[in-house]
């Protein structure tokens, strides 16, 4: 378990480079950059501002560059566009409320999932059981750019009890919203992947078997079948990780929230790569961090997994 | 001295009566198990509907997708409601523009995105997977690294990096979403091109001289052709979905073109005027489309997976 803990976290750090050196090569052979305005500006000027950003030097250097600046300051470089901001200061103003309500998405999607999933197959064939199934499948069906607006024009236009938008401080009502649009379809997806996978587990046959020894449901249940019926959810986990934080990006833009979606969509509107390389490196690290984390926690349920 | 030679001689008759044992593929096979699943067929149904509707339905349109209807402009909450007498079916966008037409057009757009988009990652995997399984060891272990390393990368910001660096045009978005999804499919490939070469029945066209290329042809690809199938008719709905998402963010299709996620953008941001129509239309193409195509795709998955019985 060790070495492969230790394999495993060694493999994370070439994947982290790739990352950084594939966004930054996009961003060298695209055609224009932030610089290139309407009014072209004249090429001596050009010059000196790329050369105050070090964007004058040779790829490998500029690559190297950055990525030591990354890897000795955890520093992403100054914004492109906004003169008296650096990347770090717009990642560490929006980071925080992202952070809030994705991890509130997350637990709240898993949690609700997980147990919606589990009544429907201890349940089985009953209402019950037909009703989970057939509200996961509308709401599997249901992504986050079609859940926000409907919700605001439910809770905000026609009943009028939630704040269509914005932060506060991350007061409650503020939060509930964000949290539904971005957790109701991997809520769904979780809770169909967690009866599926129950169902198969409690009809195999050592479930049988502990049956017949007369162990209690309740004790089956959580002592025998839930380790291997978690197992399709855990490496489901990883997906849904990706697919929140993408969805964060258009939370934070149709509820204001003020976290770091919003300046990403604002720096690919005016073409500043070094924001939407900064997120982008951010979020592709999360990832493969919390990538690592499952495949770990995998390889702890499941000893027979090993690469 | 056989024993029952005439119940033997009565069996070898009747097969060679021909329509008696008349073989059936695994294809009839899996159509009439996919005809028998009425979720499915219906979704086909409706696919099928809306795929005609969206080409065929411009002739029953009055007006274009970029006219402006000045008649309505000045009261769009109220005169470019939804009506038949002045041809707008599904009312007006802000602009003044006939939703119908765009509808219409949005619903090409995104079908074309994903069935584009869904060819492209389909192509690059199928090739990319099938190579690394044949091959095996050494290359396979490199290519499969690959993989696991480009899966780690959140691809959304990817094909939004891609689409902003590069120009912004739907031929980016096409090359953009395929480029980021092959990587499943890949995994898929692989897995069961190493599983299907050490079958037997590969075995024995080995055995009795079957070049590799022929094996590829005839045995291998028609046993992959069932999970390509099903995964690429998972594939478009979801690569529709990523298209939506970044034309919802505004980063996606520019105008005039419009897709389903640009027009429920639009649709969303005018809801405070009371114009429920702008939303409404382009969502229920939008569902319609999405639901269809995952029911299709569950009973493909059904039908050619016949270990499911």
């Amino acid at each position: 378990m060790l070495a492969y803990a230790a394999r495993r976290t060694l493999l994370a750090a070439p994947t982290l480079l790739v990352l950084i050196v594939l966004c930054y090569v996009l961003m060298y052979f695209s055609p224009g950059g932030p610089f290139t305005a309407e009014r072209p500006l004249p090429p001596q000027v050009l010059a000196n501002i790329e050369a105050k950003y070090g964007l004058d030097k040779p790829l490998h250097a500029q690559i190297w560059d950055y990525v030591v600046a990354i890897v000795t300051r955890f520093d992403f470089g100054p914004s492109f566009v906004y003169k008296d901001r650096s990347v770090n200061e717009i990642i560490a103003q929006g980071f925080p409320v992202t952070l809030t309500y994705g991890s509130i998405s997350f637990v709240a999607a898993t949690l609700v999932g997980v147990s919606l999933g589990v009544l429907a197959a201890v349940r089985h064939n009953t209402l019950l059981d037909f009703i989970a199934v057939g509200a996961t499948f509308s709401a599997q069906a249901l992504p986050n750019f079609v859940m926000a607006p409907i919700l605001v024009i439910v809770f905000t236009w026609q009943l009028g009890w939630l704040p269509g938008g914005g932060w506060s401080g991350g007061k409650w009502e503020y939060i509930v919203m964000p949290v539904i649009a971005l957790s109701t379809s991997f809520m769904a997806s979780i809770a169909r992947i967690t009866r599926s996978s129950m169902l198969e587990v409690l009809n195999s046959g050592f479930i049988r078997t502990a049956r017949a020894r007369g162990i209690s449901p309740a004790a089956i249940l959580w002592r025998h079948a839930m380790k291997p019926a978690m197992l399709p959810v855990v490496s489901y986990l990883g997906p849904v990780f990706v697919a929140m934080i993408t969805g964060s990006v258009l939370v934070d833009l149709y509820f204001s929230t003020g976290g770091i979606g919003l300046s990403y969509v604002n720096a690919a509107l005016n073409r500043d790569y070094a924001v939407m390389l900064g997120v982008t490196i951010l979020y592709g690290s999360l990832t493969i961090a919390f990538n690592l984390l499952v495949d770990l926690l995998y390889a702890w349920l499941d000893p027979r997994i090993r690469y | 001295m056989i024993y029952g030679k005439a119940r033997v001689e009565r069996i070898a008759d009747r097969i060679a009566d021909d329509g008696f044992a008349k073989g059936r593929s695994l294809w009839r096979d899996a159509a009439g198990r996919f005809f028998r699943n009425r979720a499915a067929t219906g979704a086909l149904a409706l696919l099928g509907f809306i795929i005609a509707f969206s080409t065929a339905g411009s002739l029953l349109a009055v007006w274009s997708n970029e006219e402006i209807d000045w008649n309505v402009l000045a009261d769009i909450s109220g005169a470019g409601q939804p009506s038949f007498a002045n041809g707008h079916f599904f009312g007006v966008d802000s602009l003044g523009r006939d939703l119908f037409a765009r509808t219409l057009q949005a619903t090409r757009t995104s079908l074309a995105v994903g069935i584009i988009g869904a060819s492209v990652a389909v192509f690059i995997g199928t090739f990319y997977g099938a190579v690394a399984g044949f091959a095996g060891g050494f290359l396979d272990n490199l290519m499969m690294r690959a993989v696991d390393v480009l899966i780690a990368v959140p691809s959304m910001f990817i094909v939004i990096l891609l689409m902003v660096m590069f120009e912004r045009s739907l031929v980016m978005l096409f090359v953009g979403i395929g480029v980021v999804s092959w990587l499943d499919m890949a995994r898929i490939v692989r897995g069961q091109t190493l599983s299907l070469k050490n079958r037997e029945f590969v075995e024995a066209a080995h055995a009795t001289g079957v070049n590799w290329l022929g094996i590829v042809f005839r045995h291998i690809a028609p046993n992959l052709l069932g999970v390509v199938v099903v995964y690429a008719t998972l594939l478009v709905p979801s690569i529709i979905l990523v298209e939506s998402f970044i034309s919802f963010l505004g980063l996606g299709v520019q105008e005039p073109d419009t897709s389903l996620g640009s027009l429920i953008s639009e649709g969303s941001s005018t809801i405070i005027f009371g114009t429920l129509w702008q939303f409404a239309a382009p969502i229920a193409f939008f569902l319609a489309l999405i639901a269809s195509l995952y029911f299709i795709g569950d009973g493909l998955r059904d039908a050619l997976d016949p270990k499911d019985f």
